[in-house]
């Protein structure tokens, strides 16, 4: 192929990932089920939460047979955290769980919007960063949050498209755009992505990565919705990179105006 | 004697000098890769087998679920 353009390798915090999709392990039909999506998809990070094991059954299957350590990176998640103290506990339960510095900082608001509480977020990533985590935090779609979230050392801001499970897609392109002008680590889109040109759009902005789980996990084939995922990641970047053609009001032929018969 | 602790929030009697090794033993905790922490501080694997629990302590035992 003679390309003209390169891409740039897909860094986080000094590791370098081929695939900019990240996917979550929850709410899958199946155990079985979710590996197949987690191949397809071609990530090679997946999220996973921090709960009390259930004690009345400590000796079923664990979700991490599922889960080939050689070729997926665990990203333990603060999900269900509502203050800054329970998810830098959470962040010390997850580092001993997972042998692992790496985290996905997720300090909720409330239960209605999932929005997360910027306030309590930049607190926990402030100790968190000191603690010597690589912190990836889920924040909203506020340039100056994100800019906050860059300053203090996070390794990539992740700005939601839409609340968390709506699968609105994109709500906002013009913020995202602020993001990704003013913050030098990666954005990574986190939550709200529907279908594959949700995930498309976020990409065909400059976003350097997605995160999604219920688009995959709650469509009616997550199998096959996971290869689309994986497409629409490719095909948004490709044509980020490829530089899109201005829009215009009116119309501009493709063919030779020149030559025509009868003329 | 045996002591009163919690465990995940459930009042459970456990034998008095038990470590943190020997309650994941009681538990049956062997398919599931766990982290344990004890009074909100986490007692790191290699320290399971020298902690012994105390009455009234506050022990959590979470592990890695789906989530996103």
């Amino acid at each position: 192929m003679t390309m003209t353009t390169q891409d740039t390798p897909f860094v986080i915090a000094g590791r370098t990932f081929t695939s900019r999709l990240i996917v979550g392990t929850g709410k899958y039909p199946t155990l079985p089920m979710m590996k197949e999506c987690h191949e397809v998809s071609g990530a090679q990070m997946v999220t996973v939460a921090v709960r009390r094991l259930d004690l009345k059954a400590t000796g079923a299957e664990s979700m991490l047979s599922y889960i080939d350590p050689t070729r997926f990176t665990l990203l333990p998640n603060t999900a269900g955290c509502y203050t800054a103290d329970d998810a830098v506990r959470t962040c010390h339960l997850a580092e001993e769980l997972g042998l692992s510095k790496w985290v996905k900082l997720e300090v909720l608001g409330d239960e209605k919007t999932l929005y997360p509480d910027v306030e309590e977020t930049l607190k926990a990533a402030r100790i968190l960063v000191k603690e010597g985590f690589t912190v990836l935090p889920y924040t909203s779609d506020d340039v100056i949050t994100a800019r906050k979230l860059a300053d203090l050392g996070c390794a990539a801001v992740m700005p939601l498209a839409a609340p968390i499970g709506s699968g609105l897609g994109v709500r906002n392109p013009h913020n995202l755009r602020l993001i990704l002008d003013a913050v030098k680590v990666p954005v990574i889109v986190d939550a709200g992505v529907g279908t594959a040109s949700d995930a498309a759009i976020a990409m065909e902005l400059g976003c350097h990565g997605l995160l999604m789980n219920t688009a995959i996990a709650g469509a009616k084939d997550p199998v096959r919705m996971a290869r689309a995922m994986k497409l629409a990641v490719e095909a948004g970047r490709d044509a980020w990179l490829a530089g899109r053609i201005p829009m215009k009001a009116w119309a501009s032929a493709s063919s030779p105006i020149s030559g025509l018969v009868g003329q | 004697m045996p002591i009163r602790v919690t465990i995940n929030a459930e009042p459970r009697e456990i034998p008095e000098g038990t470590s943190v090794e020997g309650l994941l033993h009681l538990l049956g905790v062997t398919a599931h890769r766990v982290a344990v922490e004890v009074n909100a501080a986490v007692v790191t694997r290699s320290r399971h087998a020298t902690t012994t629990l105390a009455p009234g302590d506050f022990i959590e035992v979470v592990t890695f679920v789906g989530g996103g």
